[in-house]
């Protein structure tokens, strides 16, 4: 399988302070990825990482066999931000509008949106089964169903990786386990690859095919039994003391 | 009608519906962007334009788009710097803008014609101020048709924005310098006191009404062409200003469509429960 994602070896600091030492990990097409780990454990910062948003103190980041400081094929990227629209829910725009701006790769600088792109939209919104409210104004939709629409306009694109930064931030139960089981689809039907940022580890480590835990400046791979012993254990000890247990037996600076 | 048997009141209406159909356009990108204060603290800025353009002897709304084109670029530099507190970006260049024309002014010889870029003198436009406004609507309007999906993908998210391959730097230059020279024209014409107002207040009246993005931006223009006409019928016959006319009647539309709608969502929520 052709990788998607390659870190190797990612070190990066704010200032003074260090954030992550020589992280490495690999994210493989039709994966779908749960990087999970406490807050300020630097999550949303490994994501601006491969974002290209922040560039790393050392190390290398690929994305599509491409070193990031070239990449250029952002519309492959897909990527739904925190909190989705609730910094900006009187935003005057429908779902429709929303979902459409990002066929821009498409439709090209200073053109017009044509009859393709339209049905494109069209399917797009069908895909996360939003296609009854496309004329909604985004204020006036749900948590989970502005989720949904983040992700019809990520999907728009067809992109190969979709990057989600704690996409159940904000949304009730039922919502959230019907994002994760739309994800789930995405991924087993699309084989869309899938890397989320999330400290939803219970629910989200029955949906995912690999899980990766940030935490004191590390990145491990924890498999179903940790998890389970994580999400058992979760109130008695704290993570990094069985992460460092994790540790002895895998090299937290290898290829997952 | 007696009204347009005067030159100087054609050339105002004509001038007026012109601004009224593009400030909204830069309005409603300014205020998506949250940036509303920017009309201010450039039009403020654009004074000591007209103060510096009246000392040296050239035409004082090219010293004001000049002045405001530096002072937008300033806003926008500083903005980058400090982004999580933007805003700070629009009180420093405010409070230079303001700092500047009131020094410059002290050097100012005809303080009459200083004083009517305050308030604005839409009804002594000249023929040369009259094709200046008519060609930057002309430019102000094809750009935004032009710009229109890139201005609204920023405003909305302007990370996704770039991820999408939008050239994010080059689209908010050119909206700066749009900005910019609106701003410059307006405020011969409306005020620089108040040409704010005019950005902002069609805006939010068009907000309570818009069922999309594309009819928020049609109804924040009809909502400054109506304001325009008013205020211009009612400037002339009740022989007031017309710049402030023109925006009180736009802040009056605006409480009272927040009055009624308040009131026609007690009367459902009446009906509702009966």
């Amino acid at each position: 399988m052709s990788k998607v994602i390659e870190v190797n070896n990612v070190s990066f600091s704010y200032g003074s302070e260090p954030i992550f030492s020589k992280v490495g990990f690999s994210v493989y097409k039709g994966d779908f990825v749960a990087i999970i780990g406490a807050n300020g454990a630097g999550k949303s910062t490994l994501l601006k990482l491969l974002l290209g948003e922040l560039a790393p103190t050392s190390g290398s980041i690929h994305l599509l066999n491409q070193d990031i400081h070239h990449f250029k094929d952002w519309p492959k990227i897909g990527y739904v931000p925190q909190n989705g629209f609730s910094a900006n829910v009187n935003f005057p725009a429908t779902a429709e509008e929303i979902v459409k701006a990002n066929l821009f790769s498409q439709i090209g600088f200073l053109r017009f949106p044509k009859k393709e792109h339209m049905e494109k939209t069209k399917h797009s919104l069908e895909l996360v089964d939003m296609a009854a409210y496309s004329n909604r104004l985004i204020g006036n939709l749900s948590g989970g169903q502005q989720q949904r629409v983040l992700l019809a306009r990520v999907l728009v694109n067809d992109p190969e990786v979709m990057l989600l930064d704690e996409p159940t931030t904000g949304i009730d139960a039922a919502a959230v386990q019907s994002l994760y089981q739309l994800l789930t689809r995405l991924n087993r039907e699309t084989g869309l690859t899938i890397v989320m940022v999330t400290h939803d580890i219970g629910r989200a480590s029955s949906y995912v095919s690999k899980t990766l835990c940030l935490e004191e400046g590390s990145l491990v791979k924890l498999d179903r039994d940790q998890i389970n012993d994580e999400l058992s254990h979760k109130h008695k000890h704290p993570m990094k003391n069985r992460l460092q247990q994790i540790q002895g037996g895998e090299d937290n600076h290898g290829d997952f | 009608m007696a009204i347009f048997e005067y030159d100087f009141m054609r050339r105002a209406f004509i001038v007026g519906i012109l601004l009224a159909i593009i400030i909204p356009c830069i309005g409603i990108i300014v205020v998506l962007k949250r940036l509303s204060m920017i009309g201010d603290a450039l039009s403020h800025t654009s004074l000591a334009g007209v103060a510096a353009g009246l000392i040296m002897g050239i035409n004082p709304i090219l010293g004001a788009i000049a002045a405001c084109i530096a002072a937008a670029l300033g806003i926008e530099a500083i903005r980058k710097r400090i982004p999580k507190y933007s805003e700070m970006s629009i009180a420093i260049i405010m409070s230079a803008g303001v700092g500047l024309a009131g020094v410059l002014s002290g050097f100012v010889k005809n303080a009459a014609n200083f004083n009517s870029f305050l308030f604005g003198s839409i009804v002594a436009i000249s023929d040369f101020e009259m094709i200046l406004v008519a060609c930057i609507s002309c430019a102000v309007i094809l750009a935004f048709i032009l710009l229109y999906k890139e201005l609204f993908y920023i405003a909305l998210d302007e990370r996704s924005a770039r991820l999408a391959g939008i050239p994010v730097k080059t689209v908010n230059f050119i909206f700066t310098i749009l900005t910019a020279v609106t701003v410059s024209v307006a405020a011969r014409t409306v005020g620089a006191l108040i040409i704010s107002s005019l950005m902002v207040v069609p805006v939010a009246c068009a907000m309570e009404f818009g069922k999309s993005y594309k009819q928020t931006v049609l109804y924040s223009i009809c909502f400054a062409v109506f304001f325009t006409v008013v205020g211009l019928f009612l400037a002339y016959y009740a022989r007031l200003k017309p710049g402030g006319t023109i925006v009180l009647i736009g802040v009056f539309c605006l409480v009272l469509i927040l009055f009624a709608k308040k009131i026609m969502a007690k009367i459902l929520l009446t009906m509702n429960k009966l």
